[in-house]
């Protein structure tokens, strides 16, 4: 039975369609580049010091005698809170993926992995609400500080934000090395501690430094946790009970602020371009960090 | 079986495998420790949330409007933004996420094309989310002239949570087993007539899965939807379902418990508590449910 013209014609229409939303994808990530790039540009190739936003600490957007557009404590910002949550995120990360993947009974396995989804879905505006209630009473109380809105209750908040990232990657990393690597280690006389430290661990390499990027990815990119948590105090830290801004924060608490295209308003699209060439680096590497072990197992 | 039995007793510990057992059990013991410190603050600050939030969690603080300036009142108007945001957003994003599953899944190969649009989805997941409102603020309300609206917030988010559905619809179909395709195209189906037929009803209810992940997703982001849509305050009336329109601006549950905390004074110590508290229920309770649903699918899976 032949089927008629129209049916091959809608399949066909169909099979286009999906190839378009296929490659959607492809053209929503340039999207974001361009229009990003195209609401900064103006200011980019006229004004713009690239000497000043990254050498300078003096970020006056709205200074009336002389506007400055130093970005270096906010980037300082972003890399404080991010290297302290890493501190902190690493080792509990990988721990905890060790554990739900090799020490863990299989019943109880579920129940952590299912609480860790639910940690990861907590919304980042509820982590900014904990960080300026619960935790900035905590370290008050604690450290007998002025103020618990700190490096220090960022770097908290941003370690169980990408705590849930560096599990769930870690432990597929560790799944991904093969039983028989286990059981030869096992057939040794290896504990499962020897066989974690010397077989496991160099095994998933690759896969666990992908991990430990893309928490460093989430941590970078977050906002409303460290809009809420860190204290807005354009500085560079000496110490983790010192307040500070984050590159996001200042987005999202200035772009009201400045008029449509001023700019004020292009500086904060060209820190969002920063971010994006950031976290697209990230993503990238980690890319290539997780096919390198595809190719090589 | 009546041979020599090697219990315990033909044993005796020697001074190395004891030492072996101890740290075995060590390592157990602070892995086990670590996985556990991560989850008890959890459980401890939901308490706390829950506790402090307690005196207003009632069904009047869900369906009354803010009164005298946001310090009293319920989160209606919030809420319904909230409702609207995600299901425009769902309803733009799911279309699209599944097609390009369809087609990483079903139709794509093993090329460079391939591996782009894989590292475009991983890449678009990756982004910031104050990223995705500078895009949403240059592309939809400003390019495309939708103004600050419940629109351009939705495709906002849409794009945002795209990964989301992409990831999970891919799973799904890839957990259709290649001998149904195959079985199929021998009867002499077409690609098409094979994936609507055979490869979508069989993996319906997971994709079903990734699109309840990505509705708690999109209900609990609030960068995005800053500067794209979402307001600190707009007056609607208690209790109306449809007052909001599609170009109009609206409040959110997310925005509001960042409004309620942070940009007004005085506000009563509950009321960011209860805020906090029913958009953090409405986010845990729907990935509950994928969860759940998830669970449910794999016992009752048949190949």
């Amino acid at each position: 039975m032949r089927r008629s013209t129209l049916a091959v014609f809608l399949e066909s229409v169909i099979e286009w369609g999906i190839r378009l939303c296929g490659l959607s994808a492809i053209v929503f990530v340039f999207g974001i580049f361009f229009f990003v790039f195209r609401e900064g540009a103006g200011f980019l190739f006229g004004g713009f010091k690239p000497l000043e936003f990254f050498g300078s600490i003096e970020w006056y957007p709205t200074s009336q005698s002389r506007v400055r557009y130093g970005a270096l404590a906010l980037i300082a910002g972003t890399a404080s809170v991010t290297a302290l949550a890493m501190v902190i995120a690493v080792p509990f990360g990988l721990g905890a993926a060790i554990f739900v993947s090799e020490f863990c009974p299989p019943r109880l396995r579920e129940t952590l992995k299912i609480t860790i989804e639910l940690l990861a879905a907590i919304p980042s505006v509820v982590w900014g609400f904990i960080g300026l209630t619960v935790m900035n009473e905590l370290i008050i109380d604690v450290f007998q500080a002025p103020i618990g809105l700190t490096v220090l209750n960022g770097g908290i908040i941003l370690a169980l934000m990408s705590v849930p990232i560096i599990v769930s990657i870690g432990e597929d990393a560790l799944k991904a090395v093969p039983d028989s690597y286990r059981e030869a280690a096992l057939a040794l006389g290896a504990t499962r501690w020897q066989t974690v430290h010397r077989v496991l661990l160099p095994g998933a390499r690759n896969g666990l430094l992908a991990a430990v990027l893309l928490g460093i990815g989430r941590a970078v990119g977050e906002t409303m946790a460290v809009l809420m948590a860190t204290g807005h105090a354009v500085q560079i830290p000496t110490s983790p009970l010192d307040s500070v801004r984050t590159l996001t924060a200042t987005i999202a608490a200035e772009l009201g602020e400045a008029s449509v295209h001023s700019d004020h308003y292009q500086v904060l699209f060209i820190i969002g371009i920063v971010l994006f060439v950031i976290t697209f680096a990230i993503n990238l590497v980690a890319d290539f960090v997780v096919r390198g072990i595809r190719r090589s197992s | 079986m009546n041979g020599p039995r090697f219990g315990q007793h033909n044993f005796r510990a020697t001074v190395a495998s004891v030492r072996k057992i101890r740290q075995e059990r060590a390592a157990a013991a602070i892995f086990g420790l670590m996985s556990a410190l991560m989850i008890v603050p959890l459980v401890l600050i939901v308490g706390y949330l829950i506790v402090q939030a307690a005196p207003l969690l009632t069904f009047d603080f869900l369906v009354e409007s803010p009164r005298r300036g946001m310090r009293a009142g319920g989160i209606w108007p919030a809420l319904l933004g909230t409702v609207y945001l995600v299901l425009i957003s769902l309803a733009v994003a799911t279309p699209i996420g599944v097609l390009a599953a369809v087609y990483l899944n079903e139709y794509a190969g093993e090329n460079w094309l391939t591996r782009m649009v894989n590292l475009s989805v991983v890449n678009l997941a990756g982004v910031p989310s104050i990223v995705h409102a500078l895009f949403g603020l240059g592309a939809f309300v400003l390019f495309a002239g939708l103004g600050r609206s419940i629109l351009a917030a939705s495709l906002t988010l849409a794009i945002m949570t795209l990964p989301v559905i992409v990831a999970s619809t891919k799973e799904a179909l890839s957990a259709v087993p290649r001998s149904f395709r195959e079985a199929c195209w021998n009867v002499g189906a077409t690609r098409w007539q094979t994936i609507w037929h055979v490869v979508l009803p069989n993996s319906f209810s997971g994709i079903l899965t990734g699109v309840i992940l990505q509705v708690s997703r999109a209900a609990g982001e609030t960068a995005p939807i800053m500067f794209t849509g979402a307001v600190f305050y707009k007056a609607i009336a208690s209790g109306d379902p449809f007052a909001y329109g599609l170009l109009d601006q609206c409040m959110a549950l997310s925005m509001h418990l960042f409004t309620v905390s942070t940009q007004v004074p005085d506000v009563p110590d509950a009321l960011p508590y209860a805020t906090a508290v029913v958009l953090l229920g409405t986010v845990l309770s729907v990935n509950a449910l994928s969860i759940i649903l998830r669970t449910w699918l794999r016992s009752r899976k048949r190949w």
